[in-house]
């Protein structure tokens, strides 16, 4: 489903409180546009094009215009649909995990761990389980980094242990027991069968395990299918989900070890 | 299709050259070692299979087994065959059982005992090595009885469902959407087991594991595909991982038609022991020859992790790596699927063009290798209007350099793994490129002394200096000091390097000695 830009304010509630009603933008302010693809399982023909506009019915689009259908494989129709959709959001009832901390520059970073720390603050990464996909914790730890920002290796203060692809929880654990870790790092990219989430869980309670609280070095996943409220569930300190820069890394490991540093639960 | 960037003849022989001494080193270290998965190749080929209760395969307990006794450097071949006598049977697979239970003791014989084992074994493996013979001449029929695709680049699209009761009707229908050659992508985390999973099997993480079984019902299903379409559809699995000489072993008695096989590959993403690998792959790829399977190299990988503008050159360096090592093991060029990628950064100015360059340098290189094209993976963002896009660029580079094999790019790349509908349109794209500009490689050619043409040259040059480099200090240097994507491996860390050994005096493989046999 595409969700098209954000319109803008409803009519009636402009006047009152901060309250923001919107729904999405075609090409006119209010018009309620949206545009969908799906595939049904049934071959084409005008009974499958009716079930479809019937789908988007249902999923609240009104009038629907079935824009495309074309058969693809044996018994399956795809469908593009434009049309209304009935549904308003109001802004102040949505619910997100906001950047709770100030992000810092990479000189700002050093500054605070040198002068606070008074040495370098320890960071283990690693893809755990199966998963061979160490294009995340690359980004965030390599000095290429991404999008021209560098990664947390290019920074002279923290002292990053990369131990790439496939590392057992064991494996992970005594790394960060010899690299006297602050941090660890954990990046899941495969989400099969919610692997990433099974993955994390078992990561965690690996660290409660092994270390007595206050001993237990912060420890954050990230990866693009991550539910960023889910931290109790998962039993890590912080979930950073698609388009984390190195710099928000180093900005909240700062906060989180330094300057906002409360007694560790 | 020679001469379209005006590369420097003496250049490019340079270039083979440096890649051969840089090899070469490499090269020795295989002859002069093998692995546990090399000799459980061996006894696979003398018809060793099945697994015990606990699903651990006959060939590794036997392995486990001798190398208790007698170590792994004489090769089982002459243990073991030699123990058949003494025990007065001729089944592998029951000595294999009586092993593991612990009722035979291995020896290394001498004399006669020794000459009468040799020949035993030369007579069992060599039974192995003929079904394989066999398997290659059937595939040659039945192409010429179904017929090859009606162009190139031939189409190849993965299918991914962990699951090989739901991979047969997707590859079967992605078959008859147009799909050439059909990729079982394994299971996440095969590569780092030490045997072969055995029986069909309906649980992977985002792929399906490699088993004999497997491949069997892959290829009896494509082969049903292939008579209905009136085109004979490819098959490609994985050698790579612990496994690379069991795995092409298997694949050339199920008749699989191409397989992934890189040489730097496993040390470089999966921390597989660097010497491991090379005395795998080394034994991989001559079976490879013999059964006439095309091996796809794997060099878009470097791509994913370094910038593919800066770091175009080590492609290059590592399909002649591949180049080399490759005809060393009896491969002919027409199997040499080397691998490049489009993944430079669209935001780049210019990126399409230094795409281009790439790509035509890679083809002039090695014209008679049916080289492998690979999609956009790295700067697919989520946004799937723009991936697209990209990947009709993609589709229009294959095109217009001439690539042999074209991997399907798919729009949801690093979202989901493909719907039926995401591979529709991807289909449709590349359909609509080919029909559209299928035979522009005839007309194009890039203007003398222009943008495309420079590129080339320069990234040819930056190759030569990295080779030049590596024959200072050898390619396992290199490779522990991260010359390729990034990645440091030295040669005495990583996975496997407990099933290495040197060979002894007496070491004795009688796979090797048929295979080398026919190469020579």
């Amino acid at each position: 489903m595409t969700a098209v830009e954000a319109g803008a304010v409803a009519p009636g509630g402009a006047d009152g409180a901060a309250k923001k009603i919107v729904r999405p933008y075609g090409d006119t302010t209010g018009d309620g546009m949206v545009q969908v693809s799906f595939t049904l399982p049934v071959p084409h023909d005008k009974r499958a094009e009716g079930a479809a506009v019937q789908l988007a019915n249902r999923m609240g689009i009104d009038p629907a215009m079935l824009v495309h259908a074309k058969p693809i494989g044996e018994g399956f129709t795809f469908f593009v649909v434009y049309g209304r959709v009935n549904h308003l959001v109001d802004l102040a009832a949505v619910q997100v995990v906001e950047r709770d901390f100030p992000l810092l520059s990479a000189k700002e970073v050093n500054a605070v761990v040198k002068q606070r720390l008074r040495r370098k603050l320890s960071v283990v990464g690693a893809c755990i389980g199966t998963d061979a996909h160490t294009v995340g914790i690359d980004a965030i730890l390599n000095v290429k980094g991404i999008a021209g920002e560098k990664g947390l290796e290019y920074y002279r203060e923290l002292k990053v242990t990369n131990l790439g692809a496939q590392v057992s929880v064991p494996e992970l654990v005594e790394a960060a027991r010899v690299e006297k870790a602050d941090a660890v790092l954990v990046s899941q990219v495969v989400t099969q069968r919610d692997a990433h989430l099974h993955n994390t869980r078992e990561m965690s309670a690996a660290f409660r395990e092994a270390m007595p609280a206050g001993k237990r070095p912060l420890l954050i996943v990230g990866g693009p299918r991550f539910d960023e409220s889910m931290t109790g569930e998962l039993g890590v300190d912080r979930i950073f989900g698609r388009g984390t820069t190195p710099g928000e890394v180093a900005s909240y490991l700062v906060h989180a070890l330094i300057t906002n540093k409360k007694a560790t639960a | 299709m020679t001469g379209k960037l005006d590369l420097d003849p003496a250049l490019v022989a340079r270039a083979r050259e440096l890649a051969r001494r840089a090899g070469q080193p490499v090269v020795d270290l295989a002859r002069s070692h093998t692995t546990v998965s090399v000799e459980r190749a061996v006894l696979r080929l003398a018809g060793v299979s099945g697994a015990d209760p606990d699903g651990i395969p006959w060939v590794n307990r036997l392995v486990d087994a001798v190398v208790a006794d007698v170590g792994l450097g004489h090769g089982v071949a002459l243990p073991v065959f030699d123990a058949l006598v003494r025990e007065q049977i001729t089944d592998v697979t029951l000595l294999a059982q009586k092993a593991a239970a612990g009722s035979v003791r291995f020896e290394v014989p001498s004399g006669k005992a020794a000459t009468a084992a040799r020949k035993a074994a030369r007579r069992s493996v060599g039974a192995g090595v003929r079904l394989i013979d066999r398997r290659r001449a059937e595939r040659e029929r039945l192409v010429k009885r179904w017929g090859d695709p009606a162009r190139r680049p031939w189409i190849y699209l993965i299918v991914a469902t962990g699951d090989i009761y739901e991979d047969i009707p997707q590859a079967q229908a992605a078959a008859r959407a147009g799909a050439d050659v059909i990729a079982v992508i394994r299971s996440t985390g095969q590569s780092l087991l030490d045997y072969v999973p055995e029986g069909a099997t309906r649980e992977g993480f985002a792929g399906t594991y490699a088993t004999q079984e497997n491949f069997r019902l892959m290829r009896a299903a494509l082969d049903e595909t292939s008579r209905e379409l009136g085109r004979y559809v490819r098959l490609t699995n994985y050698a790579s991982g612990l496994c690379m000489p069991e795995m092409a072993t298997l694949a050339g008695l199920e008749r699989l038609d191409m397989m992934l096989n890189d040489s730097m590959y496993g040390i470089l993403f999966r921390d597989i022991n660097p010497v491991r690998t090379f005395v795998d792959q080394r034994f991989s790829r001559q079976v490879h020859a013999r059964a006439g399977i095309i091996i796809n190299t794997g060099e878009d990988n470097y791509l994913t992790t370094a910038d593919a503008v800066d770091e175009a050159h080590t492609v290059t360096v590592s399909q002649l790596l591949n180049e080399f090592f490759a005809h060393e093991a009896g491969l002919a060029d027409w199997q040499l699927g080397l691998g490049h990628a489009f993944e430079i950064n669209p935001e780049v100015p210019e990126s399409f063009r230094l795409e281009l360059a790439h790509a035509l340098l890679a083809r002039e290189l090695f014209p008679d290798a049916p080289l492998k094209w690979m999609p956009p993976t790295k700067h697919m963002t989520g946004d799937v209007f723009r991936g697209n896009l990209l990947d009709g660029f993609f589709n229009l580079v294959g095109a217009m350099t001439g690539q042999g094999i074209l991997l399907v790019g798919m729009m949801t790349e690093a979202v989901v793994t493909p719907w039926l509908s995401d591979r529709d349109i991807a289909l449709q794209n590349v359909r609509y490129v080919l029909g559209a500009a299928g035979g522009l490689h005839e007309d194009f050619v890039p203007a003398p002394g222009g943008f495309i043409q420079q590129r080339a040259n320069r990234v040819l040059g930056e190759a030569l200096e990295l080779l030049e480099r590596i024959g200072e200090q050898s390619l396992l240097t290199a490779i522990a000091e991260g010359t390729f994507g990034i990645m440091k491996r030295p040669a005495d860390r990583g996975k496997g390097l407990a099933g290495v050994a040197r060979h002894e005096a007496d070491y004795f493989n009688p796979a090797t000695e048929i295979l080398e046999g026919e190469a020579a």
